[in-house]
C-alpha cells in the first residue's frame, strides 16, 4: 500500500477490486437496484471481518478456527448497547446503551479485544492442530453461552429495530450505509498492509516460518503472535458489528462453528495473506450463495465441491490466479 | 442424593465417553500417523448411522446394519482418502481444514440428496433392550452397557493391533518418522488408505450404534466431531490411550455436571433458576477442564508426538 | 387467560368486501430447505404450493428460497424480496430466531408478513404489528395446552425443555395452566442427544408424568431412550415433537403419547379433508401440522385477495383480518395483536393401517388466545 514500494502486479489487482467493489455499489444504486447494494454491504463487512483474520491467519499462520466468537463478540457489543437505548434503559453499573457508531465501534473492538486477551493466551501456548482445536473449542464455549444466556435473546437473537447513526450521514439509506462499511474495509485493509511491511510484520512472519531464528534474535514469538491473535480479533469484532447493524439482527449464530469455517474459506478462497484475498474470497463467496441459492436448493452440495476444487487445484486463491506467486512465504 | 442415581450417571457418563472414544480414536489415529486433520470425520459417523438404518429397515436386522455401518463407513473413507485426503498429506493445516470443511457440504447434502430431509427410523435391537440388574439394586440400560462394552472392545483390539501386529509396528513407525518408513520400503499409500478406512470404520460404528439410541439424521456428526476434538487435544494428539481417558473423562464431566451443577445451585436458588443457570454452566463445563489441562500440559495429558 | 375475546374487534373497516380484484400478488415464501430440519420447510413449501395450485388463481407468483435455517442468510433473503423483486406479502419462516431476525425488518418496511409456523412471544405482545399476521400459533399455546390437560389426570408431573428462550417459554406457559406440583425442572443443553442422565432423574423424581418439549431430533432421541429406559410414566409434549415428519424415525416409542395442537388430520371438517386427501394424493404422504398450517396460510391470502387489491394495504389488512377462509382446524379468527384464536386439541399418537399418526382424543382449550394480546397497542 505505501507510496514507497514499487507498484506490484498484486497491487494493481487490490486496488482494482477494492474499486470494483465501489464502483459496483455506484452502479447498482444508479440503476435503483438497492439491493445489490445491500450485497455489496455484506461483501465489505465479510471482507472486513476475513481480512482481520487474514492478519492472524495469512501473515502469523495461526489457523484460528474460532474467530466467530470475535466476530460475535462484536456483534453483540452493537446488539447490547442497541437495544439499551432503543428501551431507554440503562445497562449494568447503570451505563447508558449508545445508538452512536463510533461509539459502538469502539465497543466492539475493546470486548473483542479483552476476549482475545484471554483465548489467546491460552490457546498461543499450543501450536499446529492443537490450536485449530483449542480456538474452536473456545469459540463453542462461547457460542454455548450466548444460546442459554436469558437476558439478551439466547438462542432467537436480539433484533435492534433501528439501524444505529452515524453524525451526519443517513444509515437507514442503503449507499450511505455502504459506505461508511467500505470506508472501514479501506482503512482495514490500510491497516493490515502497514502492519505486513512493518517491523512487527516482518518478525510475525519470520516467527510463523522459523521461530526458532526469531527466538534466537532475542524476539518472544509468544509475544509477537498473541499481539497479532488480539489485533485480528479486533478488526474481525468491529465487522461484526457492522454486521448486526446491516441485518438488524444479532443471533448466536454468528458465533457458530460455520461461522468460523466461512471466514476461513473466505480468506483461502480470495488467496491467504495477501492485502486484497479477503475481499475476493467475500465477494465471490457472497454471489456464489445468492446466484446458487436462487437456483438450487442444493446448493451447499455444489458450494461444498467449488470449494473442495479451489483447495486441491487453484492454490494461491484468486488474487493468487490474478496477480502471480506471492512474493513472501 | 440417592446413591444409585449417582452410580447410574457415572455410568451414563462412562457410555457417553466411550462413545466419543469410538469418534476421537480414528481422528488421532488420522492425525498420527498422516499428520492430517480431518473435520469431515463427523461426516462418515452420519454414513455409518444412515447405511445401519437403511440396511436394518430392508432386512429387518440391527446386526446386518451394523456390519453394514462398518463397511459403508469404510468405503466412504477410503474413497475419499484416495480421491481427496491423499493429496493434502504435504499440504499445510489450513488447506485440510478447508477440504474437508468442504467435504462436510458435500456429505451432507448429498447424503439428503439420497434419503430426503426427514430423519430415518433405527431402533435397538430386540436382544438388547430393556434393563439388567447391575450389583446394589441397579437397573441400567442394557444396550447402553453394551455400548461400553463394545467400545472397552475396540480399545483393547486397537491396543492389540498397534502393539503386536506388523500393521500396528508400522502404523508406530509412521508416527514417529515418516520419511523412514518409506524408505524402509513399505508400501505408504496403501497405509494411509487403511489406517483412514479404519479410522472412518471407527466412525461409522459410533454412528450406527448411537443412531439407534438418537436420531439419525443430517447433520448429527458435528457436534459429535467438536466434542470428538475436545477429547483429542485433553488426552494429546495421536495417542489411542490419551483418546481413551480423555473421552471417558469428558463423557462423566459432562454427564455428572448437568446432573450436579444445578441440584447444588439449587441449595440457594429456586429451582427453575438453578435448573437455567445450572444447565448454562454445565454446558460449558468441558471446555473449561479442558483450559485447565492445557493450562498445566499444553501437549494435552500422554502426547504420543510432543 | 382470556378464552373468549369479543368478535366485534375482528370486524375492523370491512369497506371493499364483496370486489374481486385482479391485482397480481408477489408472495416471498423464504423457508428451510437444506440442513437439519428441513423437512419442516419442505412441508411448508409444498401445502402452500399445493393450494395455491387448487385455487387456479393465475395472478398470485410465489418466489421460494432457502435460509439454510441461518438468520444471517434469512435476512439477505429478504431483503433481496423486498427490494429486487417488489414482494406484496412474505411468508414461510419455520423458526423463532429467523422470524426475530427478518419480521421486525418486514413489517417496517410495510411488507405484510404472515406466520406459518413460530409465533415468538417478543412479537406478539408490545412489538406486534399491524403488518404481523401470525397464522399458527403463539409459541406458548401448545405448552399451556398440556399444562391445562395435565391438570385432569396427573398431581406432580416432571418438566423438560432446551435451554434456550422456546424452551424456557414452553415450561412457564405449561406451568401457566399447570395447578400441579411441579416434581423436577430440567433443561438441557440445545442439540443435546443422550438423556441418560435426565431419564435417571425422571425416575427418581416420583412423578407421575412427564412433560417435555423438545424439537427435531433432541426428541426423537428423548423418546426413544426413554421408552428404552423402562420408566414408563406418561408422556405429554407439544405437537412439534410428534408431527407426521418425525414419527417413523421414533417408531413405535411414541406409540400413546400425548401432545397437543391445533389441528389433526381426522380432525372432522370439510376443509380438511379436502387438504389431507389432497395433499396424500399429490405427495403420497401424510400432511403435518406445519403443512396444515401452511394451507391455511395460502387460503388466508386467497381469501383477502378476493377481497380488496393488495395495493391498497390497508384494505387488504383489513381483509386479512377478517380470516374469511375455511380453515383446516374449523374454527380459526384473528386476536387483538393478529394472533389466532382457535381450539387447541390433546391428541394421541396411534397405529393407522401399520402408519403411525395422530388422533385426537380431547379439546384443551376452546377459543384459545395467548398471554401477550393485552401488551398489544395496535
Amino acid at each position: 500500500m505505501g507510496a514507497s514500494m514499487p507498484v506490484s502486479r498484486e497491487a494493481v489487482v487490490s486496488l482494482t477490486l477494492i474499486l470494483a467493489l465501489l464502483a459496483g455499489a455506484l452502479i447498482a444504486q444508479a440503476s435503483g437496484e438497492t439491493f445489490y447494494v445491500t450485497l455489496a454491504t455484506r461483501i465489505a463487512i465479510l471482507a472486513l471481518a476475513a481480512t482481520g483474520l487474514n492478519l492472524a491467519l495469512g501473515l502469523g499462520g495461526l489457523v484460528s478456527f474460532g474467530h466467530a466468537a470475535f466476530f460475535g463478540i462484536g456483534g453483540y457489543a452493537c446488539g447490547i448497547l442497541a437495544i439499551h437505548a432503543y428501551n431507554g434503559e440503562p445497562m449494568i453499573l447503570g451505563l447508558p446503551g449508545t445508538q452512536t457508531m463510533p461509539v459502538i465501534w469502539l465497543a466492539a473492538l475493546v470486548a473483542s479485544g479483552l476476549v482475545a486477551v484471554a483465548i489467546g493466551a491460552l490457546s498461543l501456548r499450543t501450536s499446529g492442530v492443537y490450536f485449530i482445536m483449542i480456538t474452536l473449542a473456545f469459540a463453542q464455549m462461547i457460542y454455548y453461552f450466548a444460546i442459554s444466556w436469558p437476558a439478551y435473546g439466547g438462542e432467537d437473537g436480539l433484533s435492534i429495530f433501528v439501524r444505529d447513526n452515524f453524525p451526519g450521514v443517513n444509515t437507514l439509506k442503503p449507499l450511505p450505509f455502504f459506505l461508511i462499511c467500505f470506508a472501514l474495509l479501506a482503512a482495514g485493509l490500510f491497516f493490515f498492509g502497514l502492519v505486513r511491511d512493518s517491523r512487527f510484520g516482518a518478525a510475525l512472519q519470520a516467527a510463523r516460518q522459523n521461530p526458532v531464528r526469531v527466538a534466537a534474535l532475542g524476539m518472544a514469538p509468544f509475544r509477537i503472535r498473541l499481539v497479532a491473535f488480539v489485533l485480528s480479533a479486533m478488526m474481525t469484532g468491529v465487522a461484526g458489528a457492522l454486521y448486526v447493524d446491516l441485518n438488524r439482527f444479532v443471533s448466536p449464530s454468528m458465533l457458530s462453528w460455520q461461522m468460523s469455517g466461512e471466514l476461513i474459506v473466505l480468506v483461502v478462497l480470495g488467496g491467504t495473506g495477501r492485502l486484497a484475498g479477503p475481499l475476493a474470497g467475500a465477494a465471490l463467496y457472497v454471489l456464489f450463495e445468492f446466484l446458487l441459492g436462487g437456483m438450487t436448493e442444493r446448493w451447499q452440495f455444489f458450494l461444498g465441491l467449488i470449494l473442495l476444487l479451489v483447495v486441491l487445484f487453484a492454490r494461491g486463491g484468486v488474487v493468487g490466479l490474478l496477480a502471480g506467486r506471492a512474493r513472501h512465504g | 442424593m440417592q446413591i444409585d442415581l449417582l452410580i447410574e450417571q457415572v455410568l451414563n457418563g462412562v457410555q457417553f465417553g466411550v462413545m466419543l472414544f469410538l469418534m476421537a480414536a480414528g481422528l488421532t489415529l488420522i492425525f498420527g500417523v498422516m499428520g492430517l486433520i480431518n473435520l469431515a470425520h463427523g461426516s462418515l459417523y452420519m454414513v455409518g448411522a444412515f447405511a445401519c438404518a437403511a440396511v436394518a429397515a430392508a432386512t429387518g436386522s440391527f446386526w446386518l446394519g451394523l456390519v453394514a455401518s462398518l463397511a459403508a463407513a469404510a468405503a466412504a473413507g477410503a474413497i475419499v482418502e484416495v480421491v481427496v485426503v491423499r493429496r493434502l498429506y504435504k499440504r499445510d493445516h489450513l488447506d485440510q481444514v478447508l477440504a474437508t470443511f468442504a467435504l462436510i457440504l458435500i456429505f451432507s447434502e448429498g447424503t439428503r440428496w439420497l434419503f430426503g430431509s426427514s430423519p430415518l427410523y433405527l431402533n435397538i435391537p430386540g436382544a438388547l433392550s430393556g434393563a439388567v440388574s447391575l450389583p446394589g439394586d441397579l437397573d441400567y440400560s442394557l444396550y447402553r452397557l453394551f455400548i461400553i462394552i463394545v467400545g472397552m472392545a475396540v480399545a483393547a483390539g486397537l491396543y492389540f493391533l498397534i502393539a503386536h501386529t506388523r500393521l500396528g509396528m508400522r502404523i508406530r513407525a509412521g508416527e514417529s518418522d515418516r520419511e523412514m518408513i518409506a524408505a524402509l520400503g513399505v508400501d505408504i499409500t496403501t497405509l494411509y488408505t487403511l489406517v483412514f478406512a479404519l479410522g472412518a470404520a471407527l466412525a461409522g460404528l459410533a454412528g450406527a450404534m448411537v443412531g439407534a439410541l438418537q436420531s439419525v439424521q443430517v447433520g448429527m456428526g458435528e457436534p459429535v466431531l467438536i466434542l470428538a476434538f475436545v477429547v483429542v487435544v485433553i488426552g494429546g494428539i495421536g495417542s489411542i490411550k490419551g483418546a481413551l481417558i480423555g473421552a471417558v473423562l469428558v463423557g462423566v464431566i459432562d454427564t455428572l455436571g448437568r446432573f450436579l451443577l444445578p441440584a447444588a445451585l439449587h441449595l440457594f436458588l429456586p429451582a427453575s433458576q438453578a435448573a437455567s443457570i445450572g444447565g448454562s454452566i454445565a454446558s460449558m463445563l468441558i471446555y473449561v477442564f479442558m483450559a485447565l489441562v492445557l493450562v498445566v500440559r499444553p501437549q494435552g495429558l500422554f502426547s504420543a508426538n510432543a | 387467560m382470556r378464552k373468549i375475546l369479543a368478535a366485534g374487534v375482528m370486524a375492523l373497516s370491512i369497506g371493499m368486501a364483496g370486489t374481486a380484484f385482479a391485482d397480481p400478488i408477489k408472495i416471498g415464501m423464504i423457508t428451510t430447505l437444506s440442513g437439519g430440519g428441513a423437512g419442516l420447510g419442505v412441508d411448508v413449501r409444498d401445502a402452500f404450493q399445493l393450494a395455491m395450485k387448487k385455487s387456479g388463481n393465475k395472478d398470485i407468483q410465489v418466489i421460494t428460497e432457502d435460509d439454510a435455517r441461518k438468520p444471517e442468510l434469512a435476512v439477505q433473503i429478504a431483503d433481496k424480496m423486498m427490494q429486487s423483486d417488489h414482494v406484496d406479502l412474505m411468508t414461510g419462516i419455520i423458526w423463532s430466531n429467523l422470524a426475530m431476525a427478518v419480521v421486525p425488518n418486514v413489517v417496517a418496511q410495510d411488507v405484510i408478513y404472515l406466520s406459518p409456523n413460530a409465533g415468538p412471544s417478543a412479537l406478539a405482545g408490545k412489538n406486534c404489528n399491524k403488518n404481523y399476521f401470525n397464522v399458527a400459533y403463539q409459541n406458548d399455546n401448545f405448552h399451556e395446552a398440556m399444562g391445562q390437560y395435565a391438570n385432569k389426570d396427573y398431581k406432580k408431573v416432571f418438566i423438560l425443555a432446551p435451554n434456550y428462550p422456546a424452551g424456557k417459554d414452553s415450561l412457564t406457559g405449561f406451568k401457566r395452566y399447570y395447578k400441579g406440583e411441579v416434581a423436577g425442572e430440567v433443561y438441557t443443553k440445545l442439540g443435546q442427544t443422550d438423556y441418560a442422565a435426565e431419564i435417571a432423574q425422571i425416575r427418581a423424581s416420583g412423578a407421575e408424568a412427564v412433560f417435555f418439549f423438545l424439537p427435531g431430533g433432541m426428541g426423537i432421541a428423548f423418546t426413544k431412550q426413554y421408552a428404552q429406559s423402562g420408566v414408563g410414566l406418561p408422556l405429554l409434549g407439544p405437537a412439534f415433537s410428534f408431527s407426521q415428519d418425525v414419527l417413523g424415525a421414533i417408531g413405535d416409542a411414541a406409540l400413546g403419547v400425548k401432545n397437543s395442537a391445533s389441528w389433526s388430520h381426522d380432525l372432522d371438517n370439510e376443509a380438511n379433508k379436502e387438504f389431507v386427501e389432497a395433499f396424500k394424493a399429490e405427495y403420497k404422504r401424510l400432511p403435518s401440522v406445519y403443512a396444515a398450517q401452511a394451507w391455511d396460510t395460502a387460503n388466508l391470502i386467497l381469501s383477502a385477495a378476493a377481497k380488496a387489491s393488495v395495493k391498497d394495504k390497508d384494505a387488504f389488512r383489513a381483509a386479512l383480518k377478517e380470516a374469511d377462509f375455511k380453515s383446516v382446524r374449523g374454527k380459526f379468527k384473528f386476536n387483538t395483536n393478529n394472533h389466532p384464536i382457535q381450539d387447541i386439541y390433546v391428541r394421541e399418537v396411534v397405529k393407522e393401517d401399520g402408519v403411525l399418526t395422530n388422533k385426537i382424543v380431547g379439546t384443551a382449550f376452546t377459543d384459545h388466545g395467548d398471554a401477550y394480546a393485552e401488551q398489544c397497542k395496535m
